[in-house]
């Protein structure tokens, strides 16, 4: 039998041919937005590993974990050091690490925060972040930079290279700070996260470039200009001093910013987490906002679980057009084939046999729209990868099959032998009312 | 044995109230070669689908191979037919995305016993039939059917008949695609071929210039009484 509908299939072998690629499409739309949408979550889920709490001046949960951890638009005006000092002074905080953001460079975030960000960033399940090639921020240099992966294979960044950043976060800016260069002193190892499309520069750099901003605002033409480009020098003057005084009492900070973006937390005891989110919830002084990543992601996927129903329903909704063309194939090709249905009668197939013949066919077909539909979702995966990561930071790559998928591909197989009955029904009806002589 | 044997067969088609079909008696012995004739739209397709067990006949009507068709049930009769019957019709007879060969042997792989009929080798055997039918060469037997010619269509089908040695051919106004010289020349190769198989023939036709090749011929209208 099996045979026998391979032949009879090859026989129509463009309409069969269409049919399959329609089911193909299908199924590879299916599981491809299957696998973005799984893709999307580890990876944002991975980049946000290891980080008890982000504190950011007030502001919405998901735009703080979207502007900090993914670097993807940026928080309110800023938090003063002294809310940084507090934090960090609090018995339950194991470590904090302070985060500047709002540059950019070449479109890629550049990230001010200091060496601990090293040492405390986790991804994938608890992974510490490591170089691929240089050192992290090496001893006092204010110019440091350390890059992500895919900042620097993009470029052909090496330790050693001298780079320039630009102020705000979209990917064409006008406003370069070319007089503010940092030099690279280390390439990060690729996590798959979004660290891959990440610049770091120390504090003191991230603020000499706006410090010098700035200073170069000032009106040559106001008398008083001269004056308080004085107090600037001054007051570098004097952060200096005070950031000597610091560096004896706790090596961490060695330049202390007056404002930054943000802190990632952990926690000696994680179960303190909730006390410490109100006690900053509740600082009047400077108002924070305390994130748990987790309670933020599940919030994301709140938003943008509707567009992913979307898209699913989509993708389901192609591959029943996929199911109705092959019904309309295999439902078009009855009337010429009636007369091949009468011999087949006459040398002895029961009408079940017929039946039983268009449902092996659209087992086939099915079968193989489901082979193609892998087929053309690995070539997808092959040639997306590279845009997907590194334009979202997704890694879909090229995993075996899961239980779910392999239960996507059942319900599709199920699918197509369903609506094969309908036209095996009525061959079946024919057959019997034709019997051995077709009346056409 | 009788191949066929009807009694008493009264047949109409289920909306219609005249019968089609009103047959007293007809019988064929083993071997027996029966031209029957008539008009056309006489009902002798009516009668050839009731032998082969397609329209639903009373009990006790229509026997093949000394079997009742008519207290079989559908399926059994599909199974029963391609055991013991082989058939011609007039054209499309064959599956047109098949070879030659491969259409000789559908009956086989429809039926263990015309199979087992057929010899060690049913491939063997209809190359063998298609050689003695004239059409011989490996060529020629793994052409697709649709590109063969009608008379060499008609020889295959006649070879798809006689595979597996059944006890009863019908063939329905085969030759009436077919030019003189090759009617004349089909319908003798099949009357050899049914005597050597020892297989009872019953050919219909309108055509009466076919008579000669057959051991006896009814008139189709004398012996169905609703066509008077």
């Amino acid at each position: 039998m099996l045979g026998f509908s391979l032949r009879s299939l090859w026989n129509r072998r463009f309409v069969a041919g269409l049919t399959v690629t329609a089911i193909g499409l299908s199924v590879a739309l299916i599981l491809g937005v299957e696998r973005l949408r799984d893709g999307a979550r580890d990876s944002f889920a991975n980049s946000a590993s290891g980080i008890d709490l982000i504190v950011a001046p007030r502001g919405n949960p998901v735009q703080i974990l979207m502007a900090t951890v993914f670097g993807v638009g940026g928080t309110g005006t800023g938090m003063t050091w002294e809310s940084f000092e507090w934090l960090e002074d609090r018995p339950e905080v194991a470590w904090a690490v302070p985060i500047q953001m709002g540059d950019n460079h070449r479109g890629y975030p550049v990230i001010g925060t200091d060496g601990s960000y090293f040492e405390h960033f986790r991804h994938s399940g608890g992974q510490p972040l490591s170089l691929a090639e240089g050192a992290f921020f090496a001893g006092d240099m204010a110019d440091a930079a350390v890059v992500g992966a895919e900042v620097a294979s993009r470029f052909g960044y090496a330790p050693g290279a001298v780079i320039v950043n630009a102020h705000g976060s979209g990917e064409v800016s006008f406003d370069v700070h070319d007089d503010a260069p940092f030099t690279i002193s280390g390439v990060l190892a690729p996590t798959g996260t979004a660290v891959d499309r990440m610049v770091f520069v120390t504090l003191e750099g991230f603020d000499a470039l706006h410090a010098q901003e700035e200073a170069s605002l000032v009106d040559p033409l106001d008398p008083s200009a001269l004056l308080a480009e004085d107090h600037a020098d001054d007051a570098a003057h004097e952060a200096h001093e005070e950031h000597g005084e610091h560096e004896s009492v706790e090596a961490g900070h060695s330049h202390e910013p007056a404002r930054i973006n943000a802190v990632y937390v952990g926690l000696s005891d994680r179960a303190a987490v909730l006390g410490l989110q109100r006690a900053i919830n509740d600082r009047t002084a400077d108002p924070l906002s305390a994130v748990l990543p987790a309670v933020a992601l599940a919030e994301l996927w709140g938003i943008t679980g509707t567009a992913e129903r979307v898209m699913r329903l989509m993708a389901w909704a192609v591959a029943v057009a996929g199911m109705i063309g092959m019904v309309v194939m295999l439902s078009a090709t009855l009337d010429t084939r009636r007369r091949e249905f009468a011999i087949l009668r006459s040398v002895g197939a029961t009408p079940n046999r017929i039946f039983g013949l268009i449902v092996t066919e659209a087992a086939l077909l099915t079968a193989a729209g489901l082979a193609v539909g892998l087929v053309l979702l690995t070539l997808a995966t092959i040639v997306t990868d590279p845009i997907l990561s590194a334009r979202f930071g997704l890694r879909l790559g090229l995993d075996v099959l899961g239980a779910r998928e392999l239960a996507i591909l059942g319900i599709i197989f199920c699918a197509g032998l369903l609506a094969s009955l309908i036209p095996a029904y009525r061959v079946y009806r024919m057959t019997l009312a034709d019997g051995l002589s077709v009346r056409l | 044995m009788h191949p066929l044997r009807i009694e008493r067969l009264v047949y109409r088609w289920p909306p219609a109230v005249r019968s089609t079909l009103d047959i007293d008696a007809l019988s064929l012995a083993s071997g027996e070669r029966l031209f029957l004739y008539g008009p056309s739209g006489c009902g002798k397709s009516t009668l050839l689908s009731a032998i082969a067990g397609v329209v639903d006949v009373p009990k006790g009507a229509v026997r093949v191979a000394e079997r009742d068709l008519g207290a079989m049930r559908g399926g059994a009769r599909d199974r029963f037919r391609v055991d013991h019957i082989g058939m011609i019709f007039q054209v499309f007879n064959l599956i047109s995305w098949l070879s030659a060969l491969e259409n000789v042997l559908l009956p086989c792989r429809f039926s263990p016993r015309r199979r087992a009929r057929a010899g060690d080798e049913p491939a063997g055997t209809a190359q063998r039939l298609l050689d003695e039918l004239g059409l011989s060469g490996p060529f020629l037997a793994s052409k697709p059917a649709n590109e063969l010619s009608v008379g060499q269509q008609q020889r295959v089908a006649a070879a798809r008949a006689l595979i597996g040695k059944p006890d009863l051919i019908l063939a329905d106004e085969p030759t009436s695609a077919l030019d003189e010289a090759a009617k004349a020349a089909f319908v003798d190769l099949l009357a050899r071929e049914c005597a050597a198989a020892g297989t009872a023939l019953l050919f219909v036709s309108h055509d009466r210039s076919l008579e000669r090749h057959f051991d006896r011929s009814v008139d189709f209208e004398a012996l169905n009484r609703s066509a008077a």
